[in-house]
């Protein structure tokens, strides 16, 4: 081998070791994905129309660069990040709360309150109604699946599938589906109907899956949630088939001389729902500083260890899962009362995942993260889409969130705004100590 | 009864859908085996195999009729095809999801979170680059029905399918018995520590064993393509089902894989004719439920890191 060759070879070997030259590669090809992304569309007649029109074409320039960008940041973190890190430990020793003086944490509370009541009435019909049936439910149904990812460290796939019970209880009571129950009730009568409904679900298929390796809970929650879309599409004679049941009631109030009615306005079930969210916060903000959620967190760090501290294990879990549940069939009746409708094609898997990804971009385990998380990830696709410039395609929403999910993997597993406790978990996991979720199970073999 | 009215004809369906879960079903029972994961972005990487088998068929066939050898040809081309896409994919796959995560050695849920992102991203990607469209196949050879067995027809496509998963089925037990690569997956499988500090990289046998898994479930992209069509969506249901076949057969059990596909195809097919064809894939997860609830570790049951 001639002398220039070896040293190429050498040259090339020093790059495939060096983490700033690999680094650099992964930052580029990532701005080609995203130029990908944000391309233009193909078709099976014209497969490389799509990657044409966003990689062979001038545009790449920008996203090559931005990579270039997200890898120099990387690289000055990387290079100057310990002093950065010493420096800021100066400045915050101790617990790191973000603001560890109480009252200054109630005083926020109150003001994000405030703003959500107030600045909702400024808004036009459009953006009040997405705040209602796209953000509202899916802030309460992320805070929901936030007990069972967050707290308990279980994953669920089949999250919808309760909604859908709940949407369909919910039709049920109040005598629109095409079988009756004996009396018909106003819907805030039928939702401790829906709810219960909901929890018995999860109870029922929680208690046998929760007992083997959690790995094994995605996939029968997975299999379950198209099951019960199957089976409402197909019992026809029980919930109106694919074409779905109309004219589920409005909520109306008529007690204690009070006489109000829900209409077709978004506003006042704007309300209702915010009403309804902060209830449950303030109820699962207790119940994780409770003995309940300490038993969550014990199973979530060491399942081994919990069982051995005479936890029972499969009660908690399967608590967490029936949690979960019913706050997905709460959020899936107050959605059929305020749209009048349901269909088995509004329970798709993609709404399961949809519903993670809002978790898990938010932070597991965190309410904030999960209120803020649900609220951004369901607003920005709305906004994106009305903005003139970008052009943003709904349809590719999965492309963007699938991606989200993998880029916060790698990179903060904890989410944006993250739990403390759930923090400090990954970090101790990933250096060997627990396992940060109740996914191991208690023995080596599948049953826990 | 239903049984016997249609049986021997559930049979010969059951058996070409139960080998195309089965050559799905081992994807996921070889990166459990080394892993002890479940990947399931393996649904996406049955779905590049479909689309590279369409695109290789589609530019060599236009709209001819190949017939007698040149259909020979083409099949195997289409499998290649279809095994070739598969294997880029779940190669890709595991250098992006799962070897960062390994690296920080992160929680179990952090794989699985970052393996259902990969899949809606590739197949939103794939709905995005090829059109949301089911399309088919141009077909490679003339489908009729080549022998008749207590009454059923059995078509050329079944066929096809049988001959091209039993040779692949085959050369993996080979494969995994004799090679030196086979050795190493056996070796990772068992005790992933060990075969480090005995000198296996560790790395690299995750890697090929993904490839593998990739180009089995890439090929049965492409066999299953051949008669449904391919569409981006078209991975979910048969991945779901072919973990369903593997964790019947007992997962990390390579012929417990074989044998779970072929019995989840047949019992499919006989709910198909008793209960009706909107009731399959209840039927399906039904089994998967009642499997792990009875006998979590399946027919043949778990293990790790045996020859075949």
């Amino acid at each position: 081998m001639s002398a220039a060759a070896t040293d190429r070879v050498l040259f090339v070997r020093g790059l495939r070791t060096n983490t700033d030259a690999r680094r650099l590669f992964a930052c580029l090809v990532g701005g080609l994905v995203l130029a990908l992304m944000t391309g233009p569309s193909g078709s099976a007649s014209a497969p490389t129309s799509g990657f044409t029109g966003s990689i062979l074409n001038p545009r790449v320039f920008g996203f090559l660069g931005f990579g270039a960008a997200i890898w120099l940041l990387m690289t000055v973190r990387h290079r100057f990040g310990d002093r950065i890190r010493a420096a800021s430990d100066r400045v915050q020793a101790g617990p790191r709360r973000l603001f560890p003086d109480r009252r200054v944490r109630y005083g926020i509370y109150v003001v994000v309150l405030a703003i959500a009541i107030v600045y909702p009435m400024h808004l036009s019909s459009f953006w009040q109604e997405v705040l209602v049936d796209q953000v509202g439910v899916y802030v309460l149904l992320a805070v929901g699946l936030n007990v069972v990812v967050g707290y308990a460290g279980l994953l669920d796939l089949g999250y919808i599938a309760f909604y859908a019970i709940g949407a369909y209880s919910a039709a049920y009571w109040t005598g629109a589906l095409p079988i009756h129950p004996f009396v018909h009730l106003n819907p805030f009568w039928a939702i401790p109907f829906a709810i219960l409904a909901a929890t018995l679900a999860g109870v029922i298929l929680g208690a046998p899956t929760l007992r083997l390796r959690g790995d094994y809970l995605a996939i029968v929650t997975l299999g379950f949630g198209e099951i019960i879309q199957i089976v409402a599409t197909n019992l026809t004679g029980v919930t109106g088939g694919a074409q779905g049941v109309i004219g589920i009631p409005h909520f109306s109030i008529h007690l204690f001389g009070i006489r109000y009615a829900w209409g077709i306005n978004n506003l006042p079930y704007y309300y209702l729902l915010l009403g309804f969210v902060v209830l449950v916060l303030v109820l699962f903000r207790s119940l994780e500083s409770s003995r309940v959620g300490r038993f969550w967190t014990a199973i979530r760090e060491d399942e081994v260890a919990a069982e051995a501290s005479g936890i029972n294990v499969l009660k908690y879990k399967v608590m967490a899962f029936a949690i979960g549940a019913s706050t997905s069939g709460f959020a899936g009746m107050l959605t059929a009362s305020k749209i009048a409708f349901v269909e088995p094609g509004d329970f798709t898997v993609q709404l399961s995942i949809l519903i993670l990804v809002l978790v898990i971009f938010g932070g597991m385990g965190s309410l904030p993260g999960a209120v803020v998380g649900a609220a951004v990830l369901q607003w920005a696709p709305w906004y994106l889409r009305e903005h003139p410039v970008l052009g943003f395609q709904q349809q590719d929403i999965y492309i963007y969130l699938g991606a989200l999910l993998v880029v916060m993997m790698i990179f903060r597993p904890e989410g944006m705004i993250p739990s403390r406790r759930r923090k400090r978990e990954i970090g101790l996991a990933e250096h060997g100590v627990g396992h940060a979720d109740a996914l191991s199970g208690t023995g080596s073999g599948p049953v826990a | 009864m239903c049984f016997t009215q249609n049986f021997s004809n559930a049979i010969v369906l059951g058996l070409a859908d139960g080998f195309i879960y089965a050559l799905i079903a081992l994807g996921y029972t070889l990166v459990y085996g080394v892993l002890q994961l479940i990947n399931f972005a393996h649904s996406e990487v049955f779905m590049s195999g479909g689309f590279a088998g369409y695109f290789v068929l589609n530019a060599i066939i236009g709209t001819g009729q190949p017939h007698g050898v040149a259909s020979f040809g083409l099949v195997v081309l289409g499998i290649l095809g279809g095994a070739a896409g598969g294997g880029v994919i779940a190669f890709l796959l595991e250098r992006v999801a799962y070897r960062p995560l390994r690296r920080r050695n992160a929680p179990k849920l952090a794989f699985l979170i970052s393996a259902i992102g990969a899949s809606y991203f590739l197949y939103n990607l794939a709905g995005k680059e090829f059109g949301r469209d089911s399309v088919s196949i141009p077909s490679p050879f003339t489908n009729g029905t080549v022998f008749t067995v207590f009454g059923a027809q059995v078509q050329t496509y079944y066929l096809v399918i049988a001959v091209a998963a039993l040779v692949m089925l085959a050369l993996l037990d080979r494969l995994v018995a004799v090679t030196r690569l086979g050795k190493g997956i056996r070796a990772v499988a068992q005790d992933a520590e060990t075969a480090s500090l005995m000198g296996v990289n560790i790395d690299r046998i995750i890697s090929q064993t993904f490839v593998i898994g990739g180009l089995l479930g890439g090929a049965a992209g492409f066999l299953f393509g051949l008669s449904s069509g391919v569409v981006y969506t078209m991975g979910f249901t048969p991945a779901l089902k072919a973990f369903t076949a593997a964790v019947l057969g007992g997962i990390g059990n390579i012929r417990g894989a074989v044998l779970g596909g072929l019995l989840l195809g047949i019992a499919e097919n006989l709910s198909v004719t008793c209960i009706g064809f909107q009731w399959r894939d209840v039927m399906a997860f039904g089994i998967l439920v009642v499997v792990l609830l009875v006998r979590p570790t399946g027919i043949l049951g778990e293990r790790l890191g045996r020859s075949a």
